[in-house]
């Protein structure tokens, strides 16, 4: 079985060798390789589920060890022991549906650009650089040494950097620049943060320094250690979420990025912060969060006003995309700053119901604009008329992202909201109210949204247009998202299942 | 006294090759590649018999007795020796596309001079042999930068940097002098002995003046801050082999003076170089880096960049600031940490500068607008220049560089100079800003405006080249080789 999660790591990057090697040759054998590639390492990743220590649903095994990482699969090999870099990979419940939708949405992303390639250099450098990315985001959920961790978080900024400057909208070198910048602001802050705690401990492996029980560096990681390590790594992940005053790389990046890149950036990349801070900083040092999850939900709550507010008086559509972006990772991140086992699981599944509908609406808007040349809302409008189908599915994940239960978007916000009203105490309470108001400008602005783009009048700008029906390449990328949006809000054990244990666990790490 | 002749094997390798290169000259007028390949045979024997030395048990000779020994041929020594033949050989290599201009007899026997001086220098272990060492490092450069024959540039280049040098080697002497003058000795061994007997001698000011001016001296070679203003007007006047040369070999033999002066001779007067040293790291950093931003031309860039790699080279010992960086244990991890990001950063550096010569040629590296559309007309060259800015820049694809910087801040952190590991974090992205410009130039199509200069097409340069890609790949995926042989 550690074949197979060695095969989910190493057929992207045979992917991206395969398509870098034929784009000269043939562009299209090329984008054909990358999606064989990307459709092996789903299936790789998908299998990761079965052969697991224990069986059935819900319990993993967890209960024997009680650690919070207690690995399905995990392979474990010396690289560098003078940076105490080990190459060790596992996979538990909390990584093992992120990087399941890492792989669904990279082959989605790669099936779409078999047919469409934005304007650019050539398909197949824009498939190898979607692989490259894969690799980086994998290696992050399924690292388990934290130098590791380091390594892959730092292998996603150039080739996201590349898929926006190469093959991004008007202004995209300032986007790219921009958000390598940015990011990269964060990561080193993250390489400080993790070596402050190596150093501190003499160990990076994740496993042991998760590990619960009187703990064994109760006397190297003090307090003070713990609270600064934790600021290094709550500020580089809080970057990467992004979290507000630090997420002002978003909306440039999504707004210049091409489609299957917006994709890719706002359903898992961003799932690296949040994933981080859960497993690393959390994780790790749990007296750090104690002391600044305060902090934390107020600028979690802060992010999902600012982000209701900016999209309320937006105008451009892949632009409020990405502003609901900055309001939905703020109810994840919420629900991590509860450091409640309910708002972990909040956490869990708003990653991946984020992953899964704003993946979906970053395709539906690429759609959009493909067709009609603008993302201005005020010159879309009467889509429902010339465009049906589209229209139909923008409302739907429309509705999805502002939380109706019964679809994805649910479970997350809704969750985080009582995790914080279960935590107690006026502050809580206070956040929790808010973030619930948030949860009502969710919906305001996406009605508004849907009033301006399907059911509007018809615009007189885009009146002329000619617009294509739905080709068979935007229908296979977007059906099974549209299905795991209804599949995940019906039933939230697929992702809540399997991440039962280790989330216990975890939360007894840091209540204790 | 007794000479033994095999410890000083490799030193004899670098100064015969000297010797054989202006032979040849004289035997073959008129012909540049015999000259070339002799100098190169020359730099391949001396490493040979600096590592074949080197695996052998430590030899020493021109020992004064109970004081010490000047010329310790250990494995540290053998490493250094053999970088320095590499980085020569590497460097002859991109001579080939300058040697028709050049006088080649000179060229290569001045290089060799050099080599023999840095070849030295690793095994040197007192004051003087260390300072002459490093001189003769660096004088036949001050002929190599100025070489070129009517070329403004070079001269302007040359006399910048031989004035400044002049001033640091005094500097460094008179550091040396007033040591001498505490301590009544030159070895290393000598000296930490006495300050560490004398702890009244190391209260003295005269000490912490010594201790600064010799380090001040040393640093000039790194081009630290504030020695560093000739860095950008040698590196572009001079021919691109010898900007490479100065960035890569001299910056190394900088490092390796400060290193053998401050581990081995100043260990008890750290208290006084630790916080020098991480001053002089942090601004130099810092200011390379403020300043590479603004840099149209390629070459001038290259050199504000490798000013502030030589701040991330010095950082480690900036540690040393600190009482709990002071342990013995704590003062090998820091060195080993310079000597690892140095041995990285000279890697990408020929990797970077070979490009330079690949795409424009050994005498102009132009503005970086002029390589534009360079992916399309050469894109393995192109491939490997990314290579190497990306390593410089410490980011994934090049994991050589990105190791570099972690071995900086986990050594940095490990002696608990939390602050410095930051003021490092925050300058690799203000790197970066540069290092993503050049790099999306060169990734751009479009005609290439300043178009008259050809690509080079000599299979030495692209050896060179290929060889310093090659040997990155390969560190980057094998870190621990680095780190197991600087320890």
């Amino acid at each position: 079985m550690t074949a197979l999660l060695l095969l989910t790591l190493l057929l992207p990057v045979a992917g991206a060798l395969a398509a870098v090697g034929l784009h000269r040759r043939s562009d299209v054998a090329g984008r054909v390789a990358a999606v064989v590639a990307s459709a092996g390492a789903f299936v790789a990743s998908v299998a990761l589920y079965w052969h697991r220590d224990g069986s059935g649903w819900v319990s993993t095994g967890q209960q024997r060890t009680g650690a919070p990482i207690a690995p399905w699969h995990q392979i474990d090999v010396s690289w560098a022991s003078g940076l105490e870099l080990r190459f060790h990979i596992g996979i538990d419940g909390i990584s093992y549906p992120l990087v399941v939708l890492t792989t669904l949405l990279t082959l989605l992303c790669c099936v779409y650009t078999l047919w469409t390639v934005p304007e650019g250099p050539r398909g197949s450098l824009l498939a190898a650089l979607l692989l490259t990315i894969e690799v980086g985001i994998l290696g992050v959920f399924l690292a388990l040494n934290l130098v590791l961790f380091f390594v892959f978080f730092e292998t996603v900024l150039l080739p996201m950097y590349a898929v926006i400057a190469a093959w991004g909208g008007p202004a995209r070198r300032a986007a790219a620049r921009k958000f390598v910048l940015y990011t990269l602001f964060g990561s080193v802050l993250l390489l400080v943060g993790v070596f402050l705690v190596v150093a501190a401990t003499g160990t990076a492996e994740l496993t042991e320094l998760t590990a619960g029980g009187p703990s064994r560096f109760a006397g190297t990681l003090g307090h003070g250690t713990q609270v600064a390590a934790f600021v290094l790594l709550a500020l580089a992940f809080a970057v990467k979420s992004p979290l507000w005053p630090l997420h002002t790389w978003l909306p440039d990046a999504h707004t210049e990025a091409p489609t299957v890149g917006s994709v890719i950036l706002a359903g898992v990349l961003l799932k690296m912060g949040t994933y981080g801070l859960l497993r690393v900083a959390v994780g790790v040092l749990p007296y750090g969060a104690r002391q600044l999850a305060p902090a934390l939900g107020v600028l979690a709550v802060a992010a999902i006003l600012v982000g209701g507010l900016v999209c309320l008086a937006q105008t451009e559509l892949k632009r409020l995309i990405a502003y609901s972006s900055v309001g939905h990772m703020g109810f994840v991140l919420l629900g991590i700053a509860t450091l409640t086992t309910t708002g972990f699981q909040a956490a869990l599944i708003g990653n991946v119901a984020h992953g899964v509908i704003t993946g979906l609406l970053f395709f539906l808007a690429g759609a959009i604009k493909d067709r009609t040349h603008t993302g201005d809302l005020r010159q879309l409008g009467g889509l429902r008329e010339r465009m049906p189908y589209l229209s139909g599915l923008l409302g739907y994940a429309a509705i999805a992202s502002l939380g109706l239960p019964g679809l994805a978007g649910f479970w997350g916000e809704a969750f985080a909201v009582v995790a914080a009203l279960r935590r107690g105490g006026p502050l809580w309470t206070i956040l929790a109210v808010f973030a619930a108001l948030g949860g009502a400008l969710a919906a305001a602005y996406f009605l508004r949204l849907l009033r301006h783009v399907t059911h509007g009048p018809a615009s007189p700008a885009g009146a002329g247009m000619a617009c294509p029906p739905l080709a068979r390449a935007e229908l296979a990328s977007w059906a099974p998202l549209v299905l795991l949006a209804l599949a995940v809000g019906l039933v939230p054990a697929l992702v809540l299942g399997v991440a039962h244990d280790p989330v216990q666990a975890l939360g007894e790490v840091v209540l204790r | 006294m007794r000479l033994d002749h095999v410890a000083l094997l490799p030193a004899y390798c670098a100064a015969g090759t000297a010797v054989l290169a202006f032979l040849a000259d004289l035997l073959l007028p008129g012909r540049s590649r015999p000259v070339l390949a002799v100098t190169g045979l020359g730099a391949v024997a001396t490493a040979v018999a600096a590592v074949l030395v080197g695996r052998g048990a430590t030899r020493s000779t021109f020992c004064a007795g109970q004081v010490g020994c000047s010329y310790v041929a250990d494995h540290t020594g053998a490493l250094v020796a053999a970088l320095f033949a590499a980085l020569t050989l590497a460097v002859v290599g991109l001579s080939v596309a300058a040697t028709p201009q050049l006088p080649a007899g000179e060229y290569c026997f001045l290089l060799a001079c050099a080599m023999t001086g840095g070849v030295v220098l690793g095994y040197a272990r007192d004051l003087i042999s260390l300072i002459v060492a490093l001189e003769t490092l660096t004088l036949p450069l001050y002929l190599l930068v100025g070489l070129r024959r009517r070329s403004v540039s070079g001269a302007e280049g040359a006399v910048t940097f031989f004035v400044v040098s002049v001033v640091s080697a005094a500097i460094a002497l008179l550091g040396a002098a007033l040591l001498y003058a505490v301590t009544g000795a030159v070895h290393f061994s000598a000296v930490a002995a006495a300050l560490a007997a004398h702890p009244d001698a190391r209260a003295l000011p005269l000490t912490g003046a010594a201790v600064v001016l010799l380090l001040a001296g040393l640093s000039f070679k790194v081009a630290a801050v504030p020695f560093h203003a000739w860095a950008p007007a040698a590196y572009d006047g001079a021919p691109v082999p010898v900007a490479a040369y100065l960035s890569t070999a001299s910056k190394l033999g900088g490092v390796i003076a400060i290193v053998s002066v401050t581990a081995r001779a100043l260990g008890p007067s750290l208290d006084v170089a630790g916080p020098a040293l991480a001053l002089l790291a942090a601004l130099t950093m810092t200011v390379g880096n403020l300043a590479a931003l603004r840099q149209s031309r390629m070459v001038r860039l290259l050199a504000w960049s490798s000013i502030a790699q030589a701040g991330y080279i010095l950082a480690p010992l900036g540690a040393l600031a600190l009482a709990r960086g002071r342990s013995a244990d704590a003062l090998s991890t820091a060195v080993a940490a310079v000597l690892g990001y140095t041995f990285f950063y000279v890697i990408l550096e020929v990797g970077a500068f070979a490009s330079v010569v690949a795409l424009r040629g050994a005498f102009d590296g132009g503005q970086i607008a002029d390589y534009r559309g360079a992916a399309r007309r050469a894109p393995m060259v192109t491939a490997a220049f990314v290579f190497s800015l990306v390593g410089l820049a410490g980011l994934p694809p090049g994991l050589a560089g990105l190791f570099a910087k972690v071995v900086v801040v986990r050594s940095l952190l490990s002696g608990g100079s939390a602050w410095l590991a930051v003021v490092v974090a925050l300058n690799a992205v203000v790197g970066l800003a540069y290092y993503v410009r050049v790099a999306a130039v060169l990734l751009t199509p479009g005609a290439n405006p300043g178009g008259a200069v050809r690509a080079v097409r000599q299979w030495p340069v692209l050896a060179a080249l290929g060889a310093a890609t090659l040997v990155a790949v390969v560190v980057g995926f094998a870190p621990q080789w680095v780190l197991d042989a600087v320890r």
